[in-house]
């Protein structure tokens, strides 16, 4: 059995004018892995997904998809991935059962075998009972449910996923990657998605950091978390400044200053450094008056920083998140 | 062969989409028998009697509105049913068409189809209300004024999706349908005879495709309702010129349509 991988990516670009919205990223997806884009607002996970979906043409670069490529290939790419959208992309007017209905017919899959897979894959997604309902009646969770059973109606042997989990509440979130998960494990189908979430890219088996169109980093996320270093000790003083320069002078040692209002040093073992720590503050100077000292494991959103220098920004991504619950709302009517 | 058949089943799928959703709307059924009723009873009512002061009483205004409002019907809902591409695209659905392994060309000929079947639908229930005007149509009549609502309504549609394919947002879309399509539904004769019109009228209306709608629909509409030397006053064209006419109007939207549709981003 050779294992060639699922997608194929070689110095993909696009620009739209003068900006580059995908500059040049190389990877590859393995057959039955969960991959993932992560990356902040604009950094170019749509365009890249565009592009591997054949919704967006290339400015240059090669990509295969199933061994098809996809600007002379589009049609086969297409009947072998299943999609689903960063935004909502349901027929609102239509029933959850006529929605799979059409995109069966779409996809040329014969009615009993659409019958026999989607309420088979309704049942995995607990979905049946509410199946003959409008769609525009389903909560935000219901409706990215019914779109991931559309998206794998067809036997695609790849899914992609754009923010599946973009908007809705933490509960439903980790809901969704519950099933995602079984369906992994029962379809074998492998997974592209991107996320902005530093806890759902932990589920992920190989991640790809992007940032500004370029990838910055890729590895499993423990080979990611090991770049930077053993253990995060966040330490809060009254003098933060004045810390800093303790442990550049006595112990040799950077910080970075913790976006919410502290200081973060990366260290091999943090239990013995932190006696150590308090040892040189409270020898440089007695005033200086530490609130709080704070020992964890590295996080994605660590590398990220180390990587970029810069923070995912969550509230961003907040508000953009508030706003599209709006739009849902108001499609809602 | 295989993709033949398969581009076909996602133009029929594409059809079938608009049909059901036109037969779950009772509102839009509902109103498209009102806004007929409501021009043909108020308009007509309250211009009749100009309108019979100056053409002499020949005809009932009414009678003579109804191929006209039988156009409007026809040509809103053909261009509304196109809006839809820009609904769709608003409410995310038309991705997951255009990532659906079916040629967009056969997307946009199958929605193409779907607008005029729905306005043909339109069509027929404002056909309705001839009786009810005095106007008793054969069954020949109603062949052809069916066959006539399909060719108006393909061309229609056809410019509708030209009009909806790179169309972002519904705004755009308004904006086009005042500049756009008001002036070619006023200026092609269906509430008020070309005859005696303005030079430049006279030569918008000849390039308004509308006018080749509005005038066959009339002459079939009212042969035998009204007296014939009035008919001759009121038809323009012979109603192969309209038929042919119509034809190139059509093919002359659709193809551009298709291409827009089928580009890539
Ligand atoms: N159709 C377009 N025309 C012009 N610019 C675009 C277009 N689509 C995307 N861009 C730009 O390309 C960049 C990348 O956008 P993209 O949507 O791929 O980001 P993203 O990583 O998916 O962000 P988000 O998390 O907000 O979804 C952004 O700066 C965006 O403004
Ligand atoms: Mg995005």
């Amino acid at each position: 059995m050779t294992t060639r991988p699922v997608i194929e990516v070689e110095n993909l670009m696009r620009k739209f004018g003068d900006l580059t919205a995908v500059d040049g990223v190389t990877f590859h997806v393995n057959p039955g892995e969960v991959f993932g884009f992560l990356g902040p607002n604009g950094a170019g996970k749509t365009t890249a997904i565009g592009m591997l979906c054949t919704l967006l043409r290339p400015t240059s670069g090669l990509a295969l998809v199933n061994g098809f490529d996809i600007r002379t290939d589009q049609a086969r790419v297409r009947q072998s991935i299943g999609l689903i959208f960063q935004d909502p992309s349901l027929d609102d007017k239509l029933s959850g059962r006529e929605n799979l209905k059409f995109h069966a017919m779409l996809y040329d899959v014969p009615a009993d075998v659409l019958v026999k897979r989607s309420e088979q894959l309704l049942d995995m997604v607990d979905l049946s009972e509410r199946a003959d309902e409008v769609a525009m009646h389903y909560s935000g969770g219901m409706k990215r449910r019914l779109e991931i059973v559309r998206g794998l109606l067809h036997r695609p042997s790849v899914l992609f996923l754009d923010e599946p989990t973009l908007g809705l509440d933490p509960q439903t979130r980790l809901h969704i990657w519950e099933y995602l998960l079984t369906l992994r494990e029962r379809e074998g189908v492998t997974m592209f998605m991107t996320t902005h979430y530093m806890e759902e890219a932990e589920h992920c088996d190989r991640i790809a950091i992007i940032d500004q169109g370029k990838i910055v980093g890729l590895g499993t996320p423990e080979a990611l978390k090991g770049m930077v270093g053993g253990d995060v000790v966040t330490v809060r003083t009254d003098d933060n400044d004045r810390v800093a320069a303790m442990m550049q002078q006595s112990l040799g040692i950077e910080t970075r200053i913790d976006p919410e209002g502290g200081l973060i040093i990366e260290t091999s073992h943090g239990d013995q450094f932190i006696p150590e720590m308090m040892r040189v503050i409270g020898e440089c100077d007695e005033t200086v008056h530490v609130n709080s000292v704070h020992l964890r494991r590295p996080t994605l959103e660590d590398v990220f920083i180390k990587l970029t220098g810069r923070a995912i920004r969550e509230q961003d991504f907040d508000k953009k998140d508030d706003m599209r619950k709006h739009v849902r709302l108001w499609r809602g009517r | 062969m295989e993709n033949l058949k398969r581009n076909i089943k996602g133009a029929y799928t594409v059809w079938y989409r608009d049909v059901v959703r036109f037969r779950r709307d009772r509102m839009r059924i509902v109103s498209s028998l009102v806004m007929p009723v409501v021009y043909l009873f108020l308009f007509g009512s309250g211009l009749a009697p100009a309108m019979a002061e100056m053409g002499g009483g020949h005809i009932d205004f009414k009678q003579y509105m109804f191929p006209g409002v039988l156009t409007m019907t026809v040509l809103f809902t053909s261009v509304f049913s196109a809006v839809s591409i820009v609904w769709d695209r608003e409410f995310g659905f038309l991705k997951e068409v255009m990532v659906a392994p079916v040629s967009r060309v056969a997307i946009a000929l199958g929605k193409a189809a779907g607008g005029s079947t729905v306005a043909l639908f339109q069509g027929v229930i404002v056909l309705l209300l001839a009786p009810v005007l005095g106007i008793s149509l054969t069954i020949a009549q109603l062949i052809t004024l069916a066959g006539l609502m399909v060719l108006l309504a393909l061309m229609m549609t056809s410019l509708g999706i030209l009009l909806a394919v790179r169309q972002p947002s519904m705004e755009g879309f308004h904006m086009l349908m005042n500049f756009v399509l008001l002036p070619m539904f006023f200026l092609s004769g269906a509430f008020f005879p070309l005859r005696g019109v303005p030079i430049w009228m006279d030569l918008l209306s000849r390039v308004d495709p509308v006018t080749y709608g509005v005038d066959p629909l009339r002459q079939v509409a009212l042969r035998g309702v009204v007296p014939v030397q009035f008919m001759d006053v009121i038809a323009l064209r012979p109603l192969t010129v309209n038929v042919i006419m119509m034809a190139i109007f059509a093919v002359l939207f659709l193809v551009p349509a298709v291409w827009l549709f089928g580009r890539q981003d």
